[in-house]
């Protein structure tokens, strides 16, 4: 999943992959649906998960928006479960449930005592391939998403200028199209184009299950052989080949001004390469560059020069995690002390990365965050909701649960060198898109 | 802030009911309480500790003091400044997370078994000698006056300010415990000094802990840690008796939507009716995804993405409370149709069968909420604070369970209180009026 550009989304914690070999399981249905099952026994609580490789960048251009808004109408229900039911019925079991679409996949989860199981699967399966959609039930959940994109994006100036970002970053690839849909789009999406890519793409065999919680792995999987195994597989499901980018020639600059912003920031996203299967060591190079140079908002070089050697910042970070399909982003970001120049502020944050660059890394700063990642996997192993995610998002975008238990080595491996060649690669300029948010009062 | 403490409310009555929560009641050799959920699988525990007061005992004309001292403990303690202490706290891999809110000050810490020892000597330095440098004022200074600038531009903030002013007056609770641009600017060092000693003391410490720790171990580590802090701290501020009338206020603020908050007054948690009173809150608009307003406002009429109310008790107030965001020209409708589902459950009550689903719901969902070491730390924490036994876990479904729905709907007719729902909306809704 890629990050939303909002100055609040860009913290990013330190990447949890547990070392819980032990406790997972894989097994494929004859139907090509794949099952992960995480054992964790200390609770009698389960989550259940259905992934499915298709997200917003997978819809067909004049149509942003259908993944997101088709994972809502997946609530309207099939023949069996009226409109909104499914969500009742879980609740009424106790349970919690919820969905969430991004730009390469589509979620499906419900939380609930270890022995509903069994029925979780029977509602999860059945909605797989009997979604039943009246034409009331769409105008009115149009409505919800439109509300939806009135709170989270139209109303947040900083969500506003991540599009923008994400438009100018990508000129060809499908990851320049917003999530929930550019507006004028998603007012006219269809029943008909929700059936129809409904239908291309929801099938077991562009599905992943993950089961994480108090369960036995064979019981987990004669339960999914009887709910989702007599599902047909689809022989529609195409590979996700999508149109590349061409070579960036010139940096994008933008600046956008709205009177609903209180902190004026710059920021700056590079194209930087994913991780792949089997193929992740400069992925982690590159992340252990994003941790180095902003990851804490402390220790990071950029919080040390701007946030305490000097004071040109209130707030600085990098970010990057590779979990995509498709060629990702590495971003940097400053926030000023308010009312100071953003030129001033670029400037400065360029100088510290620049003298980064010609120093190298300090020996001391990657010890202390590869212990910390480290630490991490056994911190992690304490939420289980959090592993199940972790698993689904890696294998939804192609990743094995092989690379998924590669990668807190692959961060312990990482050299100078590799950070430093890594820098190299991603912090081309011409690969980039440097964006000003401000307000009047402010001038760039 | 309301959300925060809601939130601990909430998650009280969250608590797993099976065997497997056994919560040991520790008493250091020193004498310091505290409660532990022992779970040796995973090499870490959650430590919570909670001093009583947060920013209610700001000092007149020092408002936000208390915000500031707290966001100030890690910057620095004894012979390590502020990167000193960053570093040798990330070196241990050791989490430490200080806050404040409307009724005290938390500290959250998260440690390896390895490093259990090094990493409560680093807490207890935070704890004893913080340092209070002048540039780490400063640089925090500035980080809240950025949060107050975006508070500033943030409509739900904005309504925030609105209906804790209206409810609770000249109260600390009556203002926001970030302060004032003015009054932050205006603070000391020596008003972070005297903050520190008003907030953390001995007399008003909850303490609870969870992971891979034994009850003696943990007695051992209460003493090093808190052992030498000061008997006491400053006094509590006094209850405030809710003001709650009928009415709108609608404030402009530029954008596509309105954010609209209600309030009613509340229901303390001592008082017998309050189990009935938090299912009348769950079927209202309580958690999850169906509940009457959800269903009114958002399913039957596509008004909003979502809305919500939740039963508070502080410290020394109680409230009711909602929350939604609509498109600007459906507010006025948003706002009827609330209303109106307000005086229908006041007086016709709920039904059976959502009496029932409630039950189940809130039965059901409570050993879910027994995620992870840090969460149960905190829940415990909150337990001892409403002064719950700590055999509260095993008996909390049965007590669900005995409420009838005679119980509810007199509580319902008793509580809801239509001629005492007052809106704050912030957003251009045309066809909203203000009343006053």
């Amino acid at each position: 999943m890629r990050l939303g550009l909002s100055y609040g989304a860009v913290l990013v914690a330190l990447a949890a992959w547990p070392a819980v070999a032990d406790t997972v399981s894989t097994f494929k249905l004859d139907n090509g649906m794949d099952v992960v099952v995480i054992e964790d026994h200390r609770a009698p609580v389960v989550v259940h998960m259905v992934w499915y490789r298709i997200g917003a960048a997978d819809e067909t251009p004049g149509h942003s928006g259908i993944a997101h808004f088709l994972e809502h109408l997946m609530f309207q229900g099939t023949k069996d479960v009226a409109p909104g039911d499914l969500s009742k019925i879980v609740a009424a079991q106790g349970g919690s449930d919820n969905a969430f679409t991004t730009l390469d996949y589509t979620a499906y989860f419900q939380r609930v005592a270890a022995d509903r199981l069994g029925l979780m699967m029977k509602l999860e399966s059945d909605r797989m391939h009997n979604l039943n959609l009246t034409e009331d039930d769409v105008t009115t959940e149009r409505n919800v998403i439109l509300d939806e994109r009135n709170e989270r994006t139209d109303s947040d100036p900083g969500s506003l200028m991540g599009e923008q970002m994400s438009a100018a970053q990508y000129m060809n690839h499908p990851y320049g199209i917003p999530v929930i849909g550019w507006r004028h789009e998603m007012a006219q999406l269809s029943r008909q184009d929700a059936l129809d890519f409904y239908h291309a793409n929801y099938a077991p065999n562009n599905a992943i299950l993950v089961v994480a919680g108090d369960v036995k792995p064979d019981d987990v999987l004669s339960l999914a052989k009887k709910y989702y195994g007599p599902i047909p597989p689809s022989d529609k499901i195409k590979p996700r080949i999508r149109p590349t980018e061409p070579p960036q020639l010139a940096e994008r600059r933008l600046t956008m001004v709205d009177q609903r912003v209180a902190q004026p920031y710059v920021i700056r996203t590079y194209l930087a390469p994913e991780r792949n299967p089997g193929d992740q060591k400069q992925a982690a190079a590159i992340r252990m560059l994003a941790e180095l140079l902003g990851g804490s908002s402390t220790t990071s070089v950029l919080a040390r020069a701007l946030q305490f050697d000097s004071q040109k910042a209130v707030y600085t970070s990098a970010f990057y995690d590779g979990l995509s399909l498709d060629e990702d982003t590495f971003g940097l970001v400053i926030v000023p002390p308010a009312g100071e120049s953003l030129v001033d502020a670029e400037t400065a944050m360029d100088a510290v990365v620049a003298k980064f660059i010609k120093d190298g890394v300090n020996a001391d700063d990657l010890a202390r965050i590869k212990v910390q990642v480290k630490a991490s996997e056994i911190y992690g192993r304490d939420d289980v909701n959090g592993l199940a995610r972790q698993y689904g998002a890696a294998l939804a975008i192609g990743l094995s649960v092989k690379d998924v238990q590669d990668w807190p080595e692959l961060m312990q491996n990482v050299t100078a060198e590799d950070v430093m060649a890594a820098a190299k690669l991603v912090l081309d300029r011409h690969n980039a898109v440097t964006g000003y948010l401000t307000n009047e009062e402010v001038q760039p | 802030m309301i959300r925060f403490i809601g939130a601990i409310v909430l998650a009280v009555f969250a608590l797993p009911a099976f065997a497997e929560i056994k919560i040991q009641e520790v008493t250091s050799p020193g004498g310091i309480k505290a409660w532990l959920v022992e779970e040796h699988g995973i090499p870490f525990t959650a430590l919570e500790i909670r001093f009583l007061g947060g920013t209610s005992l700001d000092r007149p004309g020092k408002r936000g003091e208390v915000n500031l001292m707290t966001a100030l403990i890690e910057e620095g303690a004894g012979d390590l400044d502020s990167q000193g202490f960053a570093a040798a706290r990330d070196g241990l891999a050791a989490e430490f997370h200080f806050r404040a809110d409307v009724d005290g000050v938390g500290v959250s810490a998260q440690f390896l078994s390895e490093n259990r020892d090094k990493a409560m000597d680093l807490l207890h330095l935070a704890l004893t000698k913080p340092r209070f440098d002048p540039d780490a004022v400063e640089r925090v200074r500035g980080q809240v006056l950025a949060g107050l600038a975006s508070d500033a531009k943030d409509p739900d903030s904005i309504a925030g300010d609105i209906l804790r002013k209206r409810a609770y007056g000249d109260h600390p609770y009556g203002t926001v415990g970030d302060g004032t641009v003015d009054s932050v600017k205006a603070l000391t060092r020596d008003d972070m000094v005297a903050a520190f000693g008003d907030s953390v003391a001995r007399d008003r410490i909850y303490v609870a802990a969870s992971g891979d720790i034994t009850a003696a171990e943990l007695g051992s580590l209460l003493d090093k840690l808190l052992g030498d802090l000061p008997a006491k701290g400053s006094a509590q501020p006094g209850r405030v008796d809710l003001t709650a009338k009928a009415g709108v206020v609608q404030k402009d603020f530029p954008g596509p939507q309105s954010t609209i908050e209600f309030y009613q007054g509340g229901m303390k948690f001592d008082d017998p009716d309050y189990f009935a009173a938090s299912i009348l809150n769950e079927i209202l608009g309580g958690n999850g995804f169906s509940s009457r307003l959800m269903d009114e406002v958002r399913e039957k009429r596509g008004l909003t993405y979502g809305i919500g109310t939740g039963l508070a008790a502080y410290d020394h107030a109680e409230i009711m409370s909602g929350h939604l965001a609509t498109a600007n020209d459906k507010a006025a409708e948003a706002i009827k149709v609330i209303r109106d589902v307000w005086a229908d459950v006041a007086k016709n009550g709920v039904t059976e069968k959502e009496l029932d689903d409630t039950k189940t719901y809130m039965t059901g969902a409570y050993p879910l909420r027994f995620d992870g070491n840090g969460t149960i730390a905190s829940i415990l924490v909150g337990m001892q604070i409403l002064g719950l036994p700590s055999n509260y876990p095993a008996t909390r479904n049965a007590r669900v369970e005995a409420v009838t729905l005679a119980d509810v709907n007199r509580v319902a007719a008793k509580l809801l209180t239509p001629d005492q729902l007052f809106f704050v909306v912030v957003g251009d809704a045309a066809g909203v009026k203000s009343t006053e």
